[in-house]
């Protein structure tokens, strides 16, 4: 676990760059630095390794305090990527991916298996790969090296300054899904810079925001986007992104009311008489303290004309709460969507309103761009 | 064709005299690179490294290289007295200011990412030198190297002067017998030295550029 304690940074012209940070990066998990820049984001992390030190305060990396670390050791047990990817151009890939280990003085075989391990993860074949050089790989292909190179002395704490910013965009898209996707197998700590916020939403797990060397609000991604604690938050983040976040309208509001109901002791020959009166193919069971118990379809009614309805409730055919997200429901991809409310049937989801709104959301989002 | 065929004829004739003289001159040149090497190298890193420094030793070497080459070998036959050696340090003082300036500058190009990435993965200033910093520098060394090493096979012609051989000795003694043919078997020997040394050196430039690119 690494955690900063009340830390500024000054520099000697006088500057204040960090403005007492209190942080804590969660432990195994992308821990996505973010903010504009000159905020401090950068140098929050460099504090990590020390490449840059703290004026005062303490940084904790698993309860010691890391001044009294030496820094080229505290450096060889953190991976670091950086935004100009950084691999050494005289030197195979090989060799670049085997610069932590060697440094560290493993054997060559444990080396070997490594970067044939390493290469195998990015999807770049070692045979091919390890004898080439920088220069002979795309943008993209130097960058999953960067990334390799600091994973290579399998370290628990990765530091990644931008390292996708100076990629094309495709290339970007890629690495993402495959940091993501990494992270779920080798479970690294991650501390990522950015100053791309779609970046920060993909792939954090806690994404902390900045602004002159303050820490302005921290959290999940979601819940900055839901709970923003100021304009410069919301700002940052733009309307866009606010409003796809905040999603449709509660399910609520999709309702209609007025639908007929049964109850459990109706007859079956009532059922049809109110089916065909409302024009309605399948009705909502509720028994006599209003509460929902299952639905019964015309078809079913009209071939069992003499049993009551407690018999012939379908019981399969479950309701929604209210308070559930619009979204999930839409995602259930369900006809018929009796609805309630602490269990007592409050009405059937209006599948009309709710096709209206999709379809102004979409125009809305067309017409935006 | 008349005068070619002569020159040809002396050259052969004097070919075991040609070959000492050709063995002089290249001699005189490799000892005084291999001692720029081993001083400049070290001199341009500390100029790298020490900021300072490096206007005060890149001045110095400048001004090594500024002195009239036959003023400088007169001063240096004044402490040193006659041959070898004394031609040796004056071609070393000229060949040190390319060899320390492209060491400098070789070191100070090195891609800023590079360095922070070595940095980053915990190496010792020692070890980014030595596996990063000085690795990157050496086609800018290759290219002082081949100037250093053309000034010195021409600087080295007027050895004679100061007692030392060379190709410079077939040149002088034309000059003073007034013999056209033996001031050509010196000059062109040494020409094609020079443009030899500057091909082959050249070649090993662009190769080791090529690798770094």
């Amino acid at each position: 676990m690494i955690q900063l304690k009340n830390i500024n940074k000054i520099y000697d012209d006088g500057f204040q760059a960090l403005k007492d940070i209190t942080l804590t990066f969660e432990e195994g998990k992308i821990n996505v630095l973010i903010g504009p820049s000159g905020c401090g984001k950068t140098t929050t992390m460099k504090l990590l390794n020390r490449l840059t030190e703290h004026t005062d305060g303490e940084i904790l990396i698993d309860d010691k305090n890391i001044k009294e670390m030496n820094p080229i050791e505290l450096r060889r047990q953190m991976g670091y990527v950086i935004q100009s990817i950084g691999l050494f151009p005289h030197m195979t890939i090989y060799d670049n991916v085997a610069a932590v280990p060697k440094l560290l003085k493993w054997d060559k075989q444990r080396i070997n298996q490594k970067v044939d391990e390493l290469l195998n993860m990015v999807d770049l074949d070692p045979k091919t790969y390890k004898k080439r050089y920088p220069s002979e790989l795309s943008g993209g292909q130097q960058q999953r090296i960067g990334v390799i190179r600091a994973l290579a002395a399998e370290p628990s704490t990765i530091l990644m300054d931008e390292p996708f910013s100076a990629l094309d965009p495709i290339s970007r898209e890629q690495l993402q899904d495959e940091l993501v996707h990494l992270q779920k197998s080798i479970n690294k700590t991650i501390i990522f810079v950015t100053h791309d916020m779609d970046e920060a939403i993909k792939i954090a797990d806690q994404i902390i925001l900045m602004k002159d060397g303050e820490v302005v609000q921290q959290g999940a991604p979601n819940d900055i986007l839901l709970n923003p604690v100021n304009d410069f938050v919301k700002e940052f983040i733009g309307s866009d992104r606010l409003e796809q976040a905040q999603g449709l309208p509660p399910l609520r509001s999709f309702i209609d009311e007025v639908y007929p109901s049964v109850t459990v002791s109706d007859s079956v020959a009532d059922t049809i008489e109110i089916m065909v009166q409302n024009q309605k193919d399948c009705l909502p069971v509720v028994d006599e303290k209003e509460n929902y118990v299952g639905s019964i379809t015309l078809y079913q009614a009209l071939a069992n004309q003499q049993k009551t309805v407690e018999e012939m409730v379908d019981h399969s055919i479950d309701s929604y709460e209210e308070t559930i997200k619009t979204e999930q429901v839409l995602q259930d991809n369900r006809l018929v969507i009796p609805v309630t409310s602490n269990q007592r049937f409050i009405g059937m989801l209006d599948q009309e309103k709710l096709l209206q709104t999709l379809h102004e959301n979409f125009e809305n989002k067309r017409g935006g761009q | 064709m008349n005068f070619l065929t002569e020159l040809g004829q002396y050259m052969v004739d004097n070919s075991s005299t040609m070959m000492a003289l050709g063995i002089e001159h290249i001699l005189m040149v490799l000892y005084a690179i291999g001692l720029s090497l081993l001083v400049g190298i070290p001199l341009g890193i500390i100029a790298a490294k020490f900021e300072k420094l490096a206007p005060v030793i890149l001045s110095l070497t400048n001004i090594l290289q500024l002195i009239p080459s036959l003023a400088m070998l007169a001063i240096l036959l004044i402490y040193l007295g006659l041959g070898f050696q004394t031609m040796v340090i004056g071609l070393f003082f000229y060949s040190l200011l390319p060899i320390v300036r492209n060491t400098y500058v070789g070191l100070k190009e090195v891609d800023p990412g590079v360095l922070e990435a070595g940095t980053g993965i915990g190496m010792t200033p020692i070890q980014l030198l030595a596996k990063v910093q000085f690795p990157l520098s050496i086609p800018f060394l290759m290219a002082g190297l081949r100037v250093a090493s053309v000034i010195a096979v021409a600087v080295a012609c007027i050895g004679p002067y100061i007692g030392a051989g060379g190709f410079g000795k077939e040149i002088i003694s034309g000059i003073s017998l007034q013999s056209e043919i033996k001031i050509y078997a010196g000059a062109i020997p040494a020409a094609l030295l020079a443009i030899i040394a500057d091909l082959i050196l050249g070649k090993i430039e662009n190769r080791t550029k090529k690798r770094m690119a």
